[in-house]
């Protein structure tokens, strides 16, 4: 201790110094493509409980003022409706919710069956990127429940991202509306591929992703259909919805066509996400 | 050491808080940029040593749990810190006017590099568009968290210092 207080290492030398081992670690995790390693089990140790701790509490927050939200409509509708009114809409009412959960169940049942074999672990969203740039987030299930690198992440109806890196505790999953997000797709009733591209621009102005060099030459393809992860994709599994097309048009060049897509997932409200703890066979050795 | 630690642990806190409550709090998606904050607070309260080594962690952190390579963020928050470092001799903790003008031009040149690295060179050309609703509202948003965190920041370290002092006279 003594001995370092007497040596002053100058601000100017230590800048010199952090920037050339900044430009390693950059260099090492650029053509390696190691992220971490160590450094990962440090900081998910010491940062995840911490952030599910904190992502506990802001849940159980959000549900408390949630119900008093409730509370405070309900008694409100009370004071305004007579009670004829009160007891034709809240019949109404159940069985619009029950039309709304038969429908859901449909398509829950139709999404399992679509993807029945896969084995999925429930993980919870704890963490989002900390600038306003990327749409990258983080989950708290790891290596520890078996959760890999390029393992797809899907949330109820759809496709919300890929594992990019992974801690014991935690994994670090890119959105497909990531500005760099690139997913090989295809439109479900033609079978059609094309790519579907995250884009900061189109999601921030009306919540939609770009598609891509669809080639669709019989003229098929229309507004609302489903577009699915393509069969040729090295990464994705086949067949996991991503969305719905939003607009579609031809391109310059007169033979692909590009336009938007919905994406089938609500990302602005992600809590809760399924990791599928398979990967994509990709016929390469390791 | 207090110090170290103290200043450790608002990194911790303010990482966490970046990524998990300013999130749910987010204005048209957009929250404010704490680390830049707290980076540069240190560089201009304490010099250009102790903003290099507050801004490399703050950066560290970033890039271990949401960047792409490791090293980029802490490369720019390192220098952020080291530049701000440079105001020290013309900072005078009344005037709030500095504060907000370094911290402000900090979030700037920040957005700017990574726009610049990341998006600029894949083709993303519309600047303007993403300075008007990336850039401009973070930092905005920024500067309205800066007046509540800046001075809670301005406090903390007005204790360490006097804590050192004393300790200092002790010894001697």
């Amino acid at each position: 201790m003594k001995r370092k207080s007497k040596f002053k290492l100058p601000s100017k030398y230590m800048l010199i110094i952090l920037t050339v081992l900044c430009g390693i670690l950059v260099y090492v995790s650029f053509t390696m493509n190691l992220s971490g390693g160590p450094l990962n089990t440090v900081a998910g140790y010491v940062f995840i409980p911490m952030q599910k701790g904190i992502n506990y509490v802001g849940l159980w927050i959000s549900d408390k003022t949630d119900n008093l939200k409730d509370l405070k409509d309900v008694m409100e509708e009370n004071a305004s409706l007579k009670a004829q009114v009160d007891d034709l809409t809240s019949e109404l009412n159940t069985i619009k919710l029950e039309q709304y959960e038969l429908n859901n169940l449909r398509e829950l049942l139709k999404l399992d069956q679509k993807y029945p074999s896969y084995e999925k672990v429930a993980a919870n969203v704890i963490g989002k990127d900390a600038g306003n740039w990327f749409s990258i987030f983080t989950i708290d299930k790891g290596t520890k429940d078996g959760v890999e690198i390029d393992m797809n992440v899907i949330a109820g109806s759809g496709l919300v991202g890929i594992v990019t890196d992974v801690g014991p505790n935690y994994a670090k999953v890119r959105s497909i509306i990531d500005d760099v997000s690139k997913v090989s797709s295809m439109v479900l009733t033609t079978s059609d591929r094309c790519i579907v591209n995250g884009d900061l621009q189109q999601m921030n102005s009306s919540q939609n992703i770009l598609l891509t060099d669809l080639k669709d030459s019989d003229d098929k393809v229309a507004v609302g259909d489903p577009v699915v992860t393509s069969n040729i994709s090295d990464k994705y599994l086949q067949g996991i919805l991503v969305g719905y097309i939003n607009t579609l048009g031809t391109d310059s060049n007169n033979l692909t066509k590009s336009g938007t897509v919905t994406p089938a997932v609500d990302f602005e409200h992600l809590e809760e996400v399924l990791v599928i703890l398979e990967k994509k066979e990709s016929g390469e050795e390791e | 050491m207090k110090r170290k630690i103290t200043v450790v642990l608002i990194v911790v806190i303010c990482f966490l808080l970046q990524s998990t409550l300013f999130k749910a709090l987010s204005i048209a998606s957009i929250s404010p940029n704490l680390l830049i904050i707290v980076t540069s607070s240190f560089g201009f309260m304490r010099g250009k040593k102790e903003g290099l080594l507050t801004g490399f962690l703050c950066g560290l952190c970033i890039d271990i749990f949401y960047g792409e390579t490791i090293g980029t963020y802490a490369m720019i928050y390192m220098y952020l810190g080291y530049i701000n470092g440079r105001f020290r001799k013309i900072f005078f903790p009344e005037d709030i006017k500095l504060p907000i003008i370094l911290i402000t031009a900090s979030d700037f040149v920040c957005n700017i590099l990574i726009y610049f690295f990341q998006f600029l060179f894949r083709g993303r050309f519309h600047f303007l568009y993403y300075a008007i609703h990336i850039i401009i509202p973070e930092l905005v948003y920024t500067i309205l968290v800066t007046v509540f965190l800046y001075f809670i920041l301005l406090k903390i370290n007005q204790k360490l210092e006097l804590a050192e002092k004393r300790s200092t006279r002790r010894v001697v």
